[in-house]
């Protein structure tokens, strides 16, 4: 099976010799995702994962420090408290929740969920899902903040 | 058909790729946001008065908090991994170069693993 | 409301240019007036060389595609009065090669629709004088994404089609889960081997721009995110569905 008109970006010839059937490819630009909102707001989701890594990168240092001791556990409170790390973690912190707002609002594409042979209206999936990020996330602030 | 390196047929790396992903995707929604907030914020500057290290590295020690958090690690990184390498060879249009981009992003996924696993459970 | 609004129109004439241009043409701004009814202006009043596709004029037949403002819109369905006092830009539908002024090359989406197997399969053979009987609740179950009219702004709005050409795209996938959850079809299994490759659902990185362009509420990002959970577990079980 050939797959007609396969063209590179500009006029290119294809099939006959004749000027009258060349394709115009139009471009993509290497800023496509800069065109509409819509393309920004996808990309800064999708961006949001590095976020997610570097919590991970974080976390570990910081589990790190609580082995090695009492002392090294304030040294590096204090240096997340330095002006870069801070930034750093801020920017970090729109960027998960901007991934856990997305990403639960998007959930109840993913599965139809059925009960009782009815499908359960998308809202009540994604406040299924809102709600418990308010649960999980109330335990484990209760956890750290209030138990220990 | 199918571009340079691309499977015609159904992939089952792309299908595991996908799963791990969602499952990463699903638990960091869930647990990273207040994680981020309390060690990343709250506590450094002081709103919040931190755990005292005694009670924090009782909580690490316990042996089913160690696995829950060495799971969330190893799926945020898998999540990451899937999603960072579409960023990549989308938003920069880097088709020819997804095999390598792939391969050094589960490399990092590894990486971040074994660490994890030596943090967490050693 | 004046009397005229102001459409630049994108020309590309192969046989005399190597890259398209832009015409401005004048035409009257009437309250009911879409952006086909400027262009039928244009040709019967203004430049009769002026290419373009179109057919039922309602939003049904799904020929007249095009970019309007840089939105992937049906001609026939966007109205003047909405751009007024304007200029409105008119350019062909992005992501397809260009063959003459509006008028796009759409084979890649019509060699890539067969391939989904839009078509009700059944194991068996021969089933003359059967009636296949459907409940309400089993037609609820694909309606939406029966409703596609092959307009393929879907496929303009997809920044991945745009980037990788090889991918299905979004009417593709969406017509068949049309069928995979149709009730009377069998063939969930053949077109697994289309859709659950790397170019199938898995390019699909859930922009969400081909709902937003679609005229006729299809959904096909809902469909392609509902359809990776089914294409996961069946290529990685595959002693369950086969």
């Amino acid at each position: 099976m050939t797959r007609v008109g396969a063209t590179r970006v500009g006029a290119t010839r294809v099939g006959a010799t004749q000027p009258s059937t060349t394709r115009y490819r139009q471009p993509v630009s290497l800023f496509w995702w800069t065109k509409r909102r819509s393309y920004l707001v996808f990309v800064l989701r999708e961006l949001s994962s590095v976020a997610v890594a570097w919590f991970v990168v974080h976390f570990l240092l910081l589990v790190t420090a609580v082995h090695d001791g009492p002392a090294a556990y304030r040294a590096f409170l204090d240096w997340s408290a330095t002006p870069l790390v801070l930034v750093v973690d801020l920017v970090a912190l729109a960027f998960v929740v901007l991934h856990a707002v997305t990403w639960f609002t998007l959930a109840p594409k993913a599965i139809v969920v059925r009960m009782q042979g009815r499908p359960v209206p998308p809202r009540a999936v994604a406040a299924g899902h809102f709600g418990a990020w308010v649960v999980v996330s109330a335990i484990v602030a209760w956890v750290l903040v209030v138990m220990l | 058909m199918a571009g340079p390196g691309r499977t015609a047929r159904p992939s089952r790396a792309e299908a595991a790729a996908w799963l791990m992903f969602s499952a990463g995707g699903m638990v960091s929604a869930l647990l990273v946001p207040v994680l981020v907030l309390l060690f990343g914020v709250l506590f450094p500057l002081g709103v919040l008065a931190p755990p005292d290290h005694a009670g924090l590295a009782a909580l690490l020690a316990h042996p089913l908090v160690r696995i829950l958090l060495l799971g969330l690690c190893v799926l945020a990184l898998l999540h990451w991994a899937h999603r960072f390498r579409y960023t990549l060879v989308d938003g920069l249009q880097l088709g020819r170069m997804r095999g390598p981009i792939s391969a050094l992003c589960y490399a990092a996924v590894l990486a971040g693993s074994v660490w994890a696993a030596v943090v967490l459970l050693g | 409301m004046p009397d005229t609004i102001m459409l630049q129109v994108t020309r590309y004439r192969p046989e005399s240019e190597g890259a398209p241009t832009v015409q401005e043409y004048e035409v009257p701004l009437r309250e009911e007036w879409a952006v086909l009814d400027g262009l039928n202006y244009v040709k019967d009043h203004l430049d009769g060389t002026l290419s373009f596709r179109w057919s039922c004029r309602m939003g049904i037949c799904g020929s007249c595609g095009m970019t309007v403002n840089g939105d992937p819109a049906l001609s026939c369905g966007t109205f003047l009065t909405d751009h007024a006092p304007g200029p409105v830009r008119v350019e062909p539908l992005a992501n397809f090669p260009v063959i003459r002024d509006l008028v796009v090359e759409i084979d890649d989406f019509l060699l890539k629709l067969p391939e989904v197997k839009p078509w009700l399969v059944r194991d068996d053979d021969g089933v003359d004088g059967v009636e296949f009987l459907q409940t309400p609740e089993q037609l609820d179950a694909y309606k939406q994404y029966s409703m596609c009219i092959n307009c393929m702004l879907c496929y303009s709005a997809c920044p991945v089609y745009g980037i990788e050409p090889d991918f299905l795209g979004p009417a593709a996938i969406a017509l068949a889960q049309r069928y995979n959850l149709d009730s009377r079809d069998q063939g969930a299994h053949q077109r697994l081997d289309v859709l659950a490759t790397d170019a199938g659902v898995w390019a699909c990185t859930y922009v969400g721009e081909c709902t937003r362009a679609c005229p006729k509420g299809v959904d096909p990002a809902g469909a392609i995110q509902r359809y990776k959970l089914t294409a996961a577990a069946r290529t990685l079980l595959p002693w369950g569905k086969r």
